[in-house]
């Protein structure tokens, strides 16, 4: 080394890059670079076959005729739609949104619905609203990612109630409120996904559901009802929503995300009068208004675009895909496996052989190129380390029947290893393993 | 020296570092574009040879990390593709990047490096864990560090204090390559030293001292703005900031490296220099060492990724 390069600096000084690491706030402490978001990144390559992703298939979309419809929008209104619009959104898309609803036994008011980016904002905002540093969110067990990561950047202490087959089990949730209040604890709603839960697949059963609405209204104890795959069941019609049989111990979360679009970022939370005005305030805080043009392009294609056809469309193409994969499992899968059979939406939750951890799997899986969301990300708790979460939503039939080929061969080299050094415990420093936008 | 058309950054591929690659390749295309260079990123996939053959840059610079990025075979084919690029040759690649192959050459040139084992998955399998990793212990004692043969950002890599942890850790290690390489762990100072050649020979830049603020230096901490101090030149005494410079520019020579390297050095508490590793496509991201230890040395990052692509232009291939 030349002298010069020596005393270029010839007083040692520590750099930690980032001159404002100290001024985080407690809740961004959290946000570092993982491993898993590292492989992530590797997974949106086209030589990968992600079973990861929760990317709706806008593909089957007919994107010429949409495209025409937004060239025609802003050519006749496009003074409204590039303009700002209310925090509650456009009074034309609610009531379109109250019509969605009705398929599902909804009564709403245009008034009652407040226009969210995607529901994952009202999910924001409800917590937002009713959560304090250290208060107790009840959520299923396991949940979905972006829930969770909404109730941690809160700060909420989540627990999470059993489910089976069946979706969520009433005497659990009896219990957890039990032993919560007799504890001291504030709980402040139980989130719930009912339908074809994101990421177990599983559907609440009919019978379960006034038990569910009766035990919350007996403790007082607000629901958060997220249905983003409500109308995309492959059987019989919509299942009628939690809210169409409680309006006021309900908040309901949709979006237009699965059955039209994710990239317009439309959803919406149907509320109680109290909460929705607090919702409206806090949108307004938060984005002053949603996008007009986004909002106005799902009305028009609600208006103008035979919608419901498409729903069909989109039902038709996961059913054929969920069969694939099923079908795929049935022949492929090591002994030991076990999954669930999701009766519509996006998922199917595959549980390990004992000792087999997802999360450690991950690189080897990419390796082989072939990924999957590890079930520690569907957990608050670093619970979920033997299952994962297998999405069929995007690839076609016989890239996902290539893809079980080769998450069989790397679970089977994954017994052996575990055969050879006995059942591991998970290595490494805790962290996010929150997966991206596209993965959930 | 060779004015340059236009050039590519090459960055992505398919490994776990990808992520790490494509912040790296941006990084240089950015500085690129302030020095004025009209430069592109393009990944490792199908579209590249057919790109490069429609229209060859005058040099390439790859920011490929992990595997082929790292173990030759993008040079290779970069070779048979016919365009300038900086950095190693292939075979010297192949040598650098098996970390056990990069150790045994750089300890025949007397550089010090911790005593080690590599095993591949196999053999675990074929004679037992438990007396393997019986023996292991017994011949190397602890703390031992546990990483893959092949592969960079502390991916599969952990340290083991306790003989308790150390199957947990050739497991980690397994996820990210099936041969691992087991080496005693040697307390001290963690450094970087890259060498750099812009056109008067190797140079070892300034030792840049790395301090994880959770102590261990992986993904986490390299790749989190706030997570690792560092310094640089590092808290070392004259001699042994000389000692680290010869020995990373002795590693750079045994291995047969061009234009860039990085060497990972410890210096143990007794002021011995031990390498651990070489990494022949070192990280550029703003987190990076070569990059500060350019800045260190007075050298603009941009101007000098403009002169190793000059060089390589010049060159030829």
């Amino acid at each position: 080394m030349s002298e010069g390069a020596r005393h270029a600096n010839s007083r040692p000084q520590g750099s930690r890059i980032d001159p404002y690491f100290d001024q985080y706030a407690e809740r961004a402490r959290g946000m570092v670079a993982s491993e898993i978001r590292a492989l992530f990144a590797v997974t949106a390559r086209p030589e990968i076959v992600s079973l990861a992703g929760g990317s709706p298939y806008v593909t089957a979309l007919p994107l010429d005729v949409v495209g025409n419809m937004v060239g025609q929008l802003i050519t006749e209104r496009g003074s409204v739609a590039l303009q700002y619009c209310t925090a509650q959104g456009d009074t034309g898309l609610r009531e379109k949104i109250c019509e969605v609803m009705s398929l599902e036994g909804i009564r709403a008011h245009p008034d009652d619905v407040v226009v969210t980016v995607g529901s994952q904002q009202a999910l924001d905002l409800i917590t937002r609203i009713f959560v304090d540093p250290g208060d107790v969110v009840l959520a299923e067990a396991p949940s979905y990612v972006g829930a969770l990561g909404s109730f941690a950047a809160y700060q909420a202490e989540v627990v999470h109630v059993a489910m089976d087959d069946n979706g969520l089990i009433p005497e659990a949730l009896e219990q957890a409120i039990q032993r919560l209040t007799a504890a001291g604890r504030r709980i402040k709603f139980l989130y719930t996904v009912p339908n074809y839960q994101n990421p177990a697949g599983v559907t609440l059963a009919a019978e379960r559901r006034p038990r569910i609405l009766e035990i919350c209204q007996a403790a007082g104890l607000l629901i958060i009802e997220d249905n983003p795959y409500g109308l995309l069941g492959f059987d019989g019609d919509p299942i009628r929503a939690l809210r169409a049989d409680d309006p006021k111990g309900v908040v309901y979360l949709g979006t237009f995300s699965k059955t039209f679009a994710p990239g317009v970022r439309v959803g919406w939370a149907a509320a109680p009068p109290a909460i929705r005005d607090k919702l409206v305030l806090a949108a307004e805080s938060a984005v002053l208004c949603h996008s007009s043009f986004s909002q106005l392009v799902v009305r028009e294609y609600l208006a103008t675009q035979p919608w419901r056809e498409q729903v069909k469309d989109f039902r038709e193409i996961y059913r054929q895909r969920r069969d694939a994969l099923l079908d795929a499992l049935s022949a492929q899968m090591p002994d030991g496996c076990r999954w669930t059979t999701p009766a519509g939406g996006f998922y199917v939750w595959l549980q390990l052989p004992e000792g087999i951890n997802s999360k450690a799997m991950l690189p080897r899986a990419v390796s082989s190129r072939v990924a999957y969301v590890p079930g520690t990300g569907f957990y608050a708790d670093g619970d979920g380390t033997d299952h994962l979460r297998l999405s069929y939503c995007f690839p076609p039939p016989d890239r996902i029947r290539e893809g079980v080929r080769r998450l069989a061969s790397v679970i089977e080299a994954e017994i052996d290893l575990c055969t050879t050094f006995g059942a591991m415990p998970p290595h490494g420093r805790a962290g996010p393993e929150t997966p991206g936008p596209g993965d959930l | 020296m060779t004015e340059l058309d236009h050039v590519v950054v090459l960055a992505g591929g398919l490994s776990p570092e990808r992520d790490v690659s494509l912040r790296s390749g941006r990084r240089v295309r950015d500085a690129l574009e302030e020095a004025g260079v009209d430069a592109r990123i393009a990944d490792a996939d199908a579209a590249l040879i057919p790109a490069l053959l429609a229209d060859p840059p005058t040099a390439i610079f790859p920011a490929i990390h992990g595997s082929y990025g790292e173990d030759g075979a993008i040079r290779e084919i970069l070779a048979l593709v016919g365009v300038p690029y900086v950095g190693s040759v292939a075979s010297a690649c192949h040598g650098a990047f098996d970390k056990p192959t990069a150790k045994a050459r750089v300890a025949a040139v007397g550089i010090a490096t911790p005593e080690s084992v590599t095993l591949p998955r196999e053999i675990f399998h074929d004679l037992g864990a438990t007396a393997v990793i019986d023996r292991i212990i017994a011949r190397l004692g602890l703390p031992l560090f546990v990483k893959p043969a092949r592969g960079g950002s502390s991916l599969g890599a952990s340290p083991v204090r306790t003989a308790a942890e150390l199957p947990t850790a050739i497991v980690s290690c397994f996820a990210y390559g099936d041969t691992a390489l087991i080496e005693r762990l040697i307390d001290g100072t963690e450094i970087a030293v890259s060498v750099v050649d812009l056109g008067d020979g190797p140079q070892a830049l300034p030792a840049v001292e790395i301090v994880p603020a959770a102590g261990q230096y992986d993904y986490t901490a390299r790749y989190t703005a706030g997570q690792t101090a560092f310094y640089i030149p590092a808290r070392l005494p004259d001699d042994a900031l000389d000692a680290a410079a010869k020995a990373a520019a002795s590693a750079h020579s045994a291995l047969g490296l061009r234009d860039i390297s990085r060497t990972d050095l410890i210096v143990s508490e007794s002021g011995e220099i031990y390498f651990l590793e070489v990494n022949v496509s070192p990280g550029m991201t703003e987190t990076s060492t070569l990059p500060m230890a350019l800045d260190a040395a007075g050298h603009a990052f941009g101007t000098a990724c403009l002169t190793l692509l000059r060089l390589a232009a010049a060159r030829g291939n």
